[in-house]
């Protein structure tokens, strides 16, 4: 279980984060929503312990400000938006990469075969030779996904859960590859796992994450079932706009929800 | 020669590269013939000169020992040999190395293929640590020389050059990230600074350590000596012993340095590591061999090309290719003017100075200052 205590972050003398408190299960594909600006990356990096924090964060009952980083690693698996790379690696080294500190997890002899088989996973088959520099930006985060999925393969290990925390995974990618990846996370989820990922698309949040947490101005404005969360009055609240849920467009106006999705 | 080989096997794949992604293969290979061009170059530099000992005959006797009547060497050839030739080849490997290793941890680092010891000013503080010990440890720091003897010199060349990466390391990073720019701006001041307190020190300097500095600024191998070996050679062989242990680190730190550490990667222990045995490789060889430029950017940047960025590769494979690099320098310094010699120094800037133009041209809407 992630558990996060009356967590606070501040950057210089500016507070970012204010006193959240946040917990995630196992099996559980928990969505952290909120306007530009309203410190979900920053909570995201105190969640990973990227960033100081006052507070408590634990995983699996242990404290992370007191794991060693190779603990860490063998725990949880952390995507970050973008990662600019500053030396020609091809594809399969990045993926490999994720096999660094921790532990796949996977049987023994099937570490070599993990990066074809998280390749897969994101549909880039055949991209293992490719240059990473040489990507789109989508197909950059798709093979970063890939090296993340390597470092926590199995989603229970020694039969304790593990964790993947994503920062936006979606944001540049197409629709079809958008509901690849989130399958990919809510299958790890399902398999014993948690998730706790920031997404911009409340269509695809309410369709995937089994609870939201909703951060306004660096707080909590509401934590749990998309149902009970997503409301009319929560969204002109939080994002300052007046939406209303489950309105259909005029008649003549096309729209493609992902939850439309056959198969 | 040592260049043809790289061609040669970058060339096996399509543009350099496997369709599999996996180039651990071809790097293993080419190592392993960097190891015999080293052993060629290095038996080659032992027998190159004015006396003509054979390379073979040198084996032979290294092998089977020496037959009565029949050495290999006369007793003026084994001296000039073993006391003169054997000296300088084996300082010429260590300094090879360490120089292009350092250029390979450093570029490592600081996440950029440009960072390079003697371009942000490392060198010339490990100079000035140098400098400070050739004019005033006679004088005012009587007492660390005395303590210290021959190590004097190679450690404070290294708390020189180790200073001056703390302080680019503080200057340069913000929040995990190192700006390029500021990187060499703040490598231009640093060296600025570093040059004007040596300049200092020449201008106290009497007539004899006039002398010994001006070859010393200029790079050479020449004065080698075993006790020069024994003075710099432990802790250039300590500092190389250790990069092989931060090659995945590194590996892991050029996805940045928060993505580093979520990998498992100790970060903050990985830097310090890697600032000290930098510090340490380079602050010995400039204080034996003087400001000897480009290896550690030249040697790097070409094994990138031919067996990808892959640390585990990359640092063994500069050891080797920057050893041989160096020996080929110091034949041509000790032939190209015979019987004077150039300077190390002005070969590898000659070479090495367009060699980096040439980086430049190639990357040049890849490097974003």
């Amino acid at each position: 279980m992630l558990e996060a205590r009356q967590v606070s972050v501040s950057i210089g003398a500016k507070r970012i984060v204010n006193d959240i408190d946040f917990t995630v299960r196992p099996g559980e594909l928990a969505a952290i929503v909120g306007p530009n600006g309203s410190g979900k990356t920053t909570f995201l990096k105190a969640l990973t312990g990227e960033l100081s924090y006052s507070g408590s964060i634990s995983l699996n009952g242990k404290d992370i400000s007191a794991l060693k980083p190779w603990q860490a690693a063998s725990m949880r698996a952390v995507l970050p938006q973008s990662t600019a790379l500053s030396f020609p690696f091809t594809v399969r080294e990045i993926v490999k990469l994720g096999v660094t500190g921790g532990r796949s997890g996977a049987l023994a002899g099937e570490d070599d075969r993990l990066p074809d088989r998280a390749l897969a996973r994101v549909d880039l088959e055949g991209f293992a030779g490719r240059f990473y520099q040489e990507l789109s930006g989508g197909e950059q985060q798709r093979v970063q996904l890939a090296r993340v999925l390597c470092q926590v393969w199995a989603p229970v290990l020694d039969g304790k859960p593990r964790y993947l925390f994503l920062d936006e995974p979606v944001s540049s990618l197409d629709i079809k590859h958008q509901l690849i990846i989130m399958n990919i996370a809510r299958d790890f989820a399902r398999r014993g796992g948690a998730v706790v990922a920031i997404l911009h698309d409340l269509n695809l949040t309410a369709m995937y994450a089994d609870s939201i947490a909703v951060m306004h101005r660096g707080c909590l404005a509401a934590m749990g079932a998309p149902q009970d969360v997503l409301s009319d009055d929560l969204i002109e609240r939080v994002f300052g706009c007046r939406l209303r849920v489950g309105a259909l467009p005029a008649a003549n106006v096309p729209f493609v929800l992902p939850q439309s999705a056959v198969g | 020669m040592t260049d043809e080989t790289i061609a040669g096997v970058a060339g096996t794949g399509a543009d350099g590269r496997p369709a599999s992604g996996d180039r651990s293969a071809r790097a293993v290979i080419v190592i392993c013939l960097l190891a015999v061009v080293l052993a060629f170059t290095a038996l080659t530099s032992l027998t190159w000169g004015a006396s003509d000992a054979s390379a073979l005959g040198l084996v032979g006797e290294w092998l089977f020992g020496s037959t009565p009547g029949n050495e290999a060497l006369s007793a003026r050839d084994a001296i000039i040999v073993y006391d003169i030739r054997l000296p300088r080849v084996i300082l010429g490997i260590l300094i090879g190395a360490a120089l292009a290793v350092s250029g390979a941890v450093m570029q490592g680092l600081f996440r950029n293929p440009l960072a390079d010891p003697g371009l942000v000013g490392v060198s010339s503080g490990a100079g000035l640590g140098a400098v400070l010990i050739i004019v005033l440890g006679a004088s005012v720091l009587m007492p660390v020389t005395a303590l210290l003897g021959t190590y004097a010199l190679p450690l404070a060349a290294f708390f020189g050059g180790l200073l001056t990466t703390i302080i680019l390391y503080n200057v340069a990073t913000r929040q995990g990230r190192t700006s390029i720019a500021t990187m060499l701006l703040a490598g231009i001041a640093l060296g600025a600074m570093a040059m004007a307190l040596t300049g200092v020190m020449v201008y106290m300097a009497d007539d004899r350590q006039l002398r010994d500095l001006t070859f010393w600024q200029l790079g050479s191998l020449a004065g080698a000596t075993w006790i020069k070996i024994a003075a710099a050679g432990p802790i250039i062989v300590l500092a190389l012993a250790v990069t092989p242990f931060l090659a995945k680190g590194l590996n892991a730190l050029s996805l940045g340095e928060a993505t580093a550490a979520h990998l498992g990667v100790p970060v903050q222990r990985l830097k310090y590591i890697a600032i000290v045995s930098v510090s340490a490789a380079i602050g010995a060889s400039v204080a034996v061999s003087g400001g000897i430029g480009f290896i550690g950017i030249v040697v790097p940047h070409l094994l990138r090309l031919a067996i990808g960025p892959d640390n585990r590769y990359l640092l063994p494979a500069s050891a080797l290719l920057g050893a041989s690099l160096l020996l080929l320098a110091d034949a041509v310094s000790r032939t190209i003017v015979a019987p004077a010699e150039l300077p190390i120094g002005i070969i590898t800037a000659a070479v090495g100075g367009p060699f980096f133009l040439w980086i430049l041209l190639r990357n040049r809407s890849v490097i974003d200052l």
